[in-house]
């Protein structure tokens, strides 16, 4: 019996063990989610709370503040399009007209600061989620232009 | 003619592959020596095609054969010649081809020093071996063909993306596949003994050494991919969890579990059928870690060459050798006598919570990665899983796993006293405590980052113990200790060394993550900086052209900084803005000093246009301990790899033990 | 274990298909992550096999030419319509496989000019060569919007009645050029 009970404890451990990851992972999860937006969509985002912003860089939108650091420029998806700031250095393959992702928080006045910006290695790349985001808003503007 | 050669090279090899994997298997299957026998020969003929086959493209590569359509979109004339060479595996049909030549030279080492296996299991390894090498090149041959042709040729190349043209990222891949690869010999050894019914202590022998192969190259690889990310990306950071990493990360998890648990096998005759499991899981994680990063499934910033297509292709592969290994698990697994239980606190004990512990840990980062494809199959919408989400699970799960480790090696097989233990780690608690006040002391919080320095000195301090312990270091005198360490088995020493260099990795990823500083600036020549106790002037910018005679192909904008500490010179650093002219693409490139302690690390980027520079530096305190840890981790591999006891196969006319040797080439 | 009885080995048996059990919920994702609605790089055009949308551009401003319209596109010739810009830098990759296209294997090309500064688009093809016979300047990319243009560069082949029959997605290469774009072209002219 005494196998069986060893047995019993072990199992018991380790289910513990399991679910404790499993609360830690759930909890973790809530608070790590970063939702996925486009210009389109942008004004159902929640204000404050870290977000994705997918698109394509506007050419011409790009400005360097004074202050040397600061970057403006705006992200559309041909139907909308939202200003971004960001401080820092842009990834090398940040250009206009090219797709670019942007993680950050909406600020006031529909002003979307950048904390991390990435564009991909690869030069042809469109993030998956920035084509998808300019596809529905293409349809959609059809939609609404007949 | 040669990529036609390499073409018919390839499809040669997989008629061999099929032979291969038909008439050893059914010989093993009815007991008819001369068929199984039919494995080893065919296994080094699969070589033979395979390489064949690679360097005819290599062929191509080299002499800018730009008839070929791989050639022509991954190469161009003006490329030095060492990535024209590496540019072979820098796209997805070589590479795709350099996974085929690394599954051939495993197979043939299977087959040239597994003379003392039984003959059946050997023959039943080979033929799984060569089921695997059937998939990829038929994948390779109908859907990848590194040798289609192009007419007319082009007058050039597109160019290997210049990211690629780097010694770190060029060598990254051969790396992470020999270890990928090379747990693909653990995979067959458990199909081949649940296909035979039996796993013994034997079988445990034997699969340990391929596994912890693997494991080296594994280690090395993934380490030489967060080398590559820190110096070429310009992020300051090593480690992003993006998809790409973490599939690369996951299978080192689990293939550190199976290295475990073979020991329980080899020295308890339990936990068979979950090491068989571990191993069809830890290949499994391999393949899934191809699949991830070449269908586009998730979205990285790291992966290159996505196809949807072909990803459609690996998942029907992927489906068939997963699939079909668990099924196979699940009818045949059940009958593996099972052997007996054991007390919670003993060596055993300890390595099932360390498997626990790696498996869970596992888990939590396969449901990060790909949490994101099952939120969004349900709710389509669309999310990404950000970094604090693996500190938050992947770290709490990995403590106890630390703390314990310095315990386990102490604890004694069957049965062991965990109070006697711990009274001999008193060194540790104290060397513990002392990192834990010292981090206080020079830093301040965040709590969690002590706890994580306690910890590394907890561990490094109980390996050493150990160690000091098992050679009676000061207890005897010291050629005694010395005649001692001597005549401990290799495989001791690797333990110790892999124990202490994760602790020593632990400690740097620790203080680099939790203390690193960071300074962004638009400086103008002659400008000052003062960061962590060190003053960067920078000293201004110069324009280099391309320059074919010094192997430049690209224009770089260098910057120099001078690093000076108390007055005193310290590094004069050169971070670069490079732009590769027949991609257009620009790439950066760190200027990076290392004190042992601390990196300091410089990047360049755009002009304010008013004769300003942004720049951006960083000090990275404790960072060379990664790369150091892993270094040694790797060494520990290699030193266990070159125990005798773990070479029994080989005939004692070949002392070197292959994998020695292998290992030791890489 | 030997002493198990037999009433425990089935749920024992059930446990060790858990694994595969798993391993297909897992691989059905997969499978379903890999559906071509998801992706990104062959977004499949509604467009496809549809008449070309109306439109009537003018040329470059500076340039001489008609500028390009949508009857332009239905002369019994099949023609690739070429989206690009000054600014998008993968166009400048794929210039000279188009200038080939054009030049050397006899394909009509005409070009659409995306939201591009005039200047700028005159300079670009000063510098470069125009392989276009006609280009239509879509200054506020109204017209690439009707076509579902998401990123440059993007290609269009329209057969002579003025369907299209082909979208390809980014810059064309020697690849793109020879495997797929001649042999469509060669097989709708006949």
């Amino acid at each position: 019996m005494t196998r069986k009970r060893r047995r019993l404890y072990m199992v018991l451990a380790g289910m513990l063990l399991l679910g404790g990851a499993a609360a830690l992972v759930l909890t973790a999860l809530q608070e790590n989610i970063r939702y996925f937006y486009s210009p389109s969509d942008l004004n159902t985002a929640p204000a404050g709370r870290s977000i994705r912003l997918g698109g394509l860089v506007e050419e011409g939108s790009v400005k360097r503040q004074d202050d040397g650091l600061t970057v403006t420029f705006r992200i559309t998806d041909l139907a909308a399009s939202v200003p971004v700031t960001y401080k820092g250095i842009l990834p090398d393959l940040f250009r206009e007209g090219q797709g670019v992702v942007t993680e950050g928080t909406l600020g006031p006045g529909g002003q979307f600061v950048a904390r991390e910006v990435l564009a991909k290695h690869d030069e042809t790349y469109m993030p998956p989620e920035v084509a998808d985001a300019l596809k529905k808003a293409g349809q959609w503007k059809g939609e609404g232009a007949e | 003619m040669i990529p036609e050669l390499g073409h018919f090279a390839l499809i040669l090899a997989l008629a061999v592959a099929l032979v291969q994997g038909v008439v050893p298997a059914w010989g093993a299957h009815r007991g008819r020596t001369g068929w199984m026998a039919l494995a080893v020969p065919s296994a080094y003929l699969q070589l033979l095609f395979v390489a064949l086959a690679f360097f005819a493209l290599m062929y191509a590569f080299v002499t800018s054969d730009f008839t070929v359509v791989n050639v022509v979109r991954n190469s161009h004339t003006a490329k030095p010649l060492i990535y024209k060479i590496t540019g072979v595996w820098g796209n997805h049909e070589g590479s795709m081809l350099l996974w085929v030549l690394i599954l051939a030279v495993f197979g043939a080492a299977v087959a040239a020093f597994g003379r003392n296996l039984p003959p059946s299991l050997r023959a039943r390894v080979l033929a799984v071996q060569a089921w695997i090498a059937t998939g990829f090149l038929t994948f390779s041959l109908f859907t990848s063909n590194p040798f289609m042709r192009v007419f007319p040729p082009p007058f050039d190349g597109r160019d290997l993306n210049p990211l690629l043209q780097d010694m770190g990222l060029a060598l990254h891949p051969p790396m992470l596949y020999m270890g990928y690869v090379g747990f693909s010999i653990a995979f067959s050894f458990a199909i081949a003994a649940l296909l035979e019914g039996r796993v013994d202590a034997a079988w445990a022998r034997w699969v340990r050494p391929w596994t912890l192969a693997a494991w080296c190259f594994l280690t090395g690889g993934i380490a030489l991919g967060a080398w590559w990310a820190y110096y070429e990306l310009g992020w300051g950071g090593w480690w992003f969890w993006d998809p790409v990493e973490n599939v690369s990360f996951m299978p080192w998890l689990m293939g550190t579990a199976l290295l475990h648990s073979a020991i329980v096998v080899e020295k308890r005759d339990a936990l068979k059928a979950w090491t068989i499991l571990l191993a069809i899981l830890t290949f499994s994680l391999s393949l899934i870690g191809t699949f991830i990063v070449r269908s586009g499934l998730l979205s990285s910033v790291h992966a290159f060459a996505t196809d949807p297509e072909r990803g459609f292709f690996i998942l029907i592969l992927l489906s068939i050798t997963i699939g079909g290994s668990l099924l196979l698990f699940a009818l045949r697994a059940p009958a593996l006598k099972a052997g007996g239980l054991f007390a919670p606190v003993s060596r055993e004990g300890a390595l099932v919570l360390n498997n626990l512990l790696l498996s869970v840990a596992c888990a939590t980062v396969f449901l990060g990665t790909l949490y994101p494809l099952f939120l969004e199959a349900f709710t389509g919408a669309k999310i990404s899983i950000g970094p604090p989400f693996y500190s938050k699970t992947f770290a709490p799960v990995m403590a106890p796993l630390v703390a314990a480790m310095a315990l386990g090696p102490f604890l004694h097989w069957k049965r062991s006293d965990l109070m006697g233990v711990l009274g001999r780690l008193k060194l540790a608690f104290a060397a513990a405590a002392a990192a834990v006040l010292l981090a206080l002391y020079l830093q301040g919080g965040p709590v969690l980052a002590l706890i994580a320095m306690g910890l590394a000195a907890w561990l490094f301090l109980g390996a050493l113990l150990e160690w000091a312990g098992r050679i009676k270091l000061f207890q005897t005198s010291p050629g005694d200790s010395l005649r001692r360490a001597r005549r401990l088995p290799r495989a001791a020493h690797g333990m110790t060394l892999a124990h202490a260099g994760l602790a020593i990795a632990i400690a740097g990823m620790t203080a680099s993550g939790a203390w690193k500083e960071e300074a962004v600036r638009v400086m103008r020549p002659g400008e000052q900086l003062q960061l962590a106790g060190y003053t960067y002037t920078f000293d201004g910018v110069q324009e280099f052209d391309v320059d074919p005679r010094k192997g430049w192909n690209y224009t770089s904008t260098m910057a120099t900084f001078t690093v000076t500490r108390n007055g005193r010179l310290v590094a004069r650093l050169t971070p670069e803005k490079r732009l590769y002219p027949v991609q257009n693409m620009p790439t950066t490139e760190a200027g990076i000093h290392t004190t042992g302690l601390a990196d300091l690390y410089t990047v360049i980027g755009d002009s304010d246009g008013k004769g300003g520079w942004t720049v951006r530096i960083f000090h990275e305190p404790l960072l060379p301990w990664i790369w150091a840890g892993a270094l040694i981790m790797v060494l520990g591999g290699m030193v266990s790899l070159s125990d005798r006891r773990l070479r029994v196969g080989a005939p004692t006319r070949r002392r070197k033990a292959p994998l020695g040797a292998a290992a030791a080439r890489a | 274990m030997a002493a198990e009885s037999p009433a425990s080995k089935l749920p024992q048996r059930l446990l060790y298909l858990v694994p595969v059990l798993i391993f297909a919920v897992i691989a059905s994702y997969f499978l379903w992550g890999l559906n071509p609605e998801r992706d990104p790089r062959a977004v499949p055009s509604v467009m496809i096999d549809k008449p070309v949308p109306e439109f009537d551009l003018p040329p470059i401003e500076g340039m001489a030419g008609p500028g390009l319209g949508s009857a332009d596109l239905r002369t019994g010739e099949v023609t690739l319509v070429n989206f690009f810009a000054s600014w998008c830098l993968p166009c400048r990759a794929e210039h000279k496989f188009l200038t080939m296209l054009a030049e050397k294997m006899g394909v009509r090309l005409v070009g659409i000019n995306y939201k591009n500064k005039a200047l700028e688009a005159r300079t670009w093809l000063a510098e470069l060569g125009n392989p276009y016979q006609a280009i239509g300047a879509d200054v506020n990319g109204r017209v690439g919007i009707d076509w579902g243009v998401y990123g440059l560069p993007e290609t269009f082949i329209v057969d002579g009645t003025g369907r299209i029959r082909y979208r390809h997605v980014g810059a064309v290469d020697a690849y793109v050029m020879t495997e797929v774009i001649l042999p469509l072209v060669r097989e709708l002219s006949r």
